[in-house]
């Protein structure tokens, strides 16, 4: 219980105050006068939220994809391998870009993205990438950022759904097995769907996050000094708002929206999947 | 391995969440009106053009980017007794608004504020005037007879409305720069039109393919060649008003001759302090319009040109035309905090940093915009024996910057970047993207209040 007070209280301090706070902001004026949704049409009016809308929605469909199909598919792999010591040290490499903080792994990418110092410029000289600016055009980003997160934060999932194949009982496998089925179809048709509320999970924080997309354009904005990458993301947009235009009302607007989306989101994936049903 | 662990914590999280809810949400309706009735509380004296805040002792907080760190250090050296704090920050470099956002939080707080800040941008003022963050110079602060020492015009960025909210670090005019001795081996001249200097990059391509008359890969490329060309595209016109015009003849036929030069490579695209310039173009460089600071974050620092290689000449003109015109690379700016406690110590910094021949005279990167310590200045540099010609030219340019290319809230830089640079990577003409890059700059004049006549 005292556990659970624990993280009830920051909780509350840094999940639901500021998320009340930023809902105050987003129906008042700077004032602290009630305006209603004057604020979320301002900011919808703005030129650059319809395509920064389309970046993050773009964004979103790629990182969902490879996250399921990769994140599953290398777990799987990991877990054929059995618990070898090359199903260790693959499960050690899968993680280590998860153990770098985001901004330092975006770093990371900056080098490997530009051909004059890229480990892989051979590579990227071949895809017939001879600048920086080149492989930052406008059309391959939703692409960059998904790689970018892809190699920071899928290394994670991957533990974690080899950790949740673990649990997979033994005897439903041995009888798959009976039954003539053959690796393929043991993935296919027993642990998929026995790891099903684990990658819905998975979905609702990977959706979450994907919609608050921001470190990587940002930094990659400052790399290129703003070629690529500025207000590519609604959370970037809202940054601009509170800071730049001094407008945190409409800031605030924004969040919100962010948080409903990715809530009902949410809340469809928990209702259709059946997640919080008692197993 | 516990890994149902956390769908359990969420479980309990989101049955409680509705409660925790209402009274989060009760508490920071007490909480905002605590702070915003606490506001009121504060009391100041009003002198020097603005209400003072109580003076105290106490360390003087100084923002500065890496290259003004030594501008910094060497006053805590040279005035031992001065309690100094100094913070390193991106100096607002390329539009990063970082100060900007900082002071935005520091204003929610009502605490924090930097006393003295450098800034490299020069449309600070824009703001921090409206953010109630720059104090007025000229009402007391600064003796007028120092800001009579200020180039003319060099700190017209720093004045709203009449009042001063800013000195101007250094100048940053466009120059000509050029490797003298390889200009001699190939035997030829400098121009002095922007007709001699197209010709002269069709003649370079064709017959020392690989050296390079300039470069146009830049976020400030426009303040270099458009600005210099008497191209509208930002002609400041009140407070919150902005005339633009991308694509009057002025602009346009500058934007030919880049068009020229960038398709026959004798204009590389990459930007002279990208990685790829740094590697593959450093040796190559024949002439290079740039700002009064090339000569030193450039040439010196960043390409490593030997001594006795780079001069400098006049940016070329158009033929035909009348009065000498040149633009402008940004120009640091150094402002003081409204609500500095410490007053008498941030105007004494600002002062020697501004003004004083020790540094800005003598160990300062760029041009410095007090014109005594320039002239100073241009001395230390001609003994240095880094150039080889003698940098009258830079002095010349420093009054003929035109003057109908302002510093709006929005960033220029920025916008050019993020319009016309990914086109001009895919191999269109900037001519061409002038129409997009005009739109862009309304649109982002217009989302930051700014009445746009076109």
């Amino acid at each position: 219980m005292a556990f659970v007070a624990g993280y009830v209280l920051l909780l509350i301090a840094f999940g639901v105050l500021p998320t009340c706070y930023a809902i105050y902001f987003a129906f008042t004026n700077a004032g602290g006068t009630f305006t209603g949704f004057s604020n979320f049409v301002t900011t919808a009016q703005d030129f650059r939220f319809v395509d920064s809308l389309g970046h993050v929605a773009m964004y979103l469909v790629f990182w969902l994809l490879s996250l399921v199909v990769f994140v599953v598919a290398l777990a799987l792999l990991l877990h054929r391998l059995s618990s070898g010591p090359v199903s260790q040290s693959l499960r050690f490499l899968y993680y280590i870009p998860g153990a770098l903080a985001g901004a330092a792994s975006v770093l990371v990418w900056l080098f490997m993205l530009d051909p004059t110092v890229s480990p892989v410029s051979s590579l990227l000289e071949t895809l017939g990438f001879h600048t920086f600016g080149e492989v930052i055009a406008p059309g391959n980003l939703a692409l960059l950022f998904t790689i970018i997160a892809f190699w920071t934060g899928a290394g994670g999932w991957i533990v974690v759904m080899y950790g949740a194949l673990n649990n997979i009982p033994t005897d439903v496998m041995e009888a798959a097995r009976i039954d003539g089925a053959n690796g393929w179809q043991i993935a296919w048709r027993v642990q998929i769907p026995m790891l099903r509320k684990w990658i819905v999970y998975m979905v609702i924080l990977a959706f979450a996050g994907g919609a608050q997309l921001f470190v990587e354009p940002q930094l990659l904005s400052l790399a290129s000094t703003g070629v690529a990458g500025r207000d590519y993301s609604l959370n970037q947009l809202t940054y601009d708002f509170a800071f730049q235009m001094n407008n945190i009302n409409g800031a605030a607007a924004v969040s919100v929206e962010l948080l409903v989306v990715s809530v009902s989101v949410a809340g469809v994936f928990v209702a259709r999947s059946g997640f919080f049903d008692a197993d | 391995m516990s890994v149902y662990k956390p769908s359990v914590t969420r479980e309990t999280g989101t049955s409680r969440r509705r409660a925790a809810l209402l009274a989060g949400c009760a508490t920071t309706v007490l909480l905002t009106v605590t702070a915003c009735g606490g506001d009121g509380g504060s009391t100041g004296t009003a002198k020097d053009g603005f209400t003072q805040a109580a003076q105290s002792d106490g360390a003087l907080t100084v923002w500065v980017d890496a290259t003004r760190m030594a501008a910094a250090k060497q006053y805590q050296a040279s005035h031992p007794s001065v309690k100094l704090h100094i913070v390193s920050y991106d100096g607002d470099a390329n539009g990063s608004n970082y100060l900007q956002t900082k002071v935005q939080l520091f204003n929610r707080t009502g605490k924090g504020w930097p006393d003295v800040v450098f800034s490299s941008q020069n449309n600070e003022a824009s703001w921090a005037v409206d953010a109630n963050f720059a104090a007025p110079l000229n009402k007391g602060l600064i003796p007028q007879a120092t800001l009579d020492g200020f180039a003319k015009g060099a700190n017209d960025v720093c004045t709203v409305n009449g009042t001063l909210y800013c000195l101007r670090n250094d100048l940053s005019q466009a120059v000509l720069w050029y490797n003298a001795p390889l200009l001699k081996k190939f035997g030829y001249t400098v121009p002095t039109t922007w007709e001699e200097y197209q010709a002269l990059g069709e003649k370079v391509a064709k017959e020392h393919p690989g050296y390079l008359v300039g470069d146009a890969g830049d976020s400030f490329t426009p303040e270099i060649y458009l600005w210099a060309s008497k191209c509208g595209a930002n002609h400041i016109t009140g407070p919150k008003a902005v005339s633009v015009n991308t694509t009057s003849e002025a602009c346009t036929k500058m934007a030919k001759l880049l068009d020229v030069l960038i398709k026959n490579k004798s204009m590389s695209i990459s930007g002279v302090f990208s990685t790829d310039f740094t590697k593959n173009k450093a040796k190559k460089v024949l002439l290079m319009p740039g700002p009064a600071w090339y000569g030193g974050a450039v040439f010196q620092s960043g390409l490593k040109t030997p001594a006795k290689e780079i001069a400098v000449a006049p940016i070329p003109q158009w033929q035909g035309d009348s009065s000498p015109s040149t633009g402008n690379v940004g120009g640091g700016t150094w402002l003081v905090s409204q609500h500095s406690t410490h007053l008498k110590a941030a105007t004494d910094f600002l002062k020697w940093v501004t003004t004083d021949n020790a540094y800005q005279g003598e160990k300062a990167p760029g041009f410095p915009a007090y014109a005594p310590a320039a002239e100073n200045w241009l001395k230390a540099q001609a003994a240095s024996g880094y150039y080889a010609s003698d940098l009258t030219a830079l002095k010349d340019a420093s009054s003929q910057v035109w003057s109908d290319w302002g510093s709006g809230q929005f960033s220029q830089e920025a916008i050019w970047a993020a319009t016309v640079k990914p086109g001009l990577t895919q191999g269109k003409t900037i001519e061409s993207l002038l129409p997009a890059w005009q739109d862009s700059i309304v649109k982002y004049a217009q989302s930051n209040g700014y009445k746009v006549s076109q």
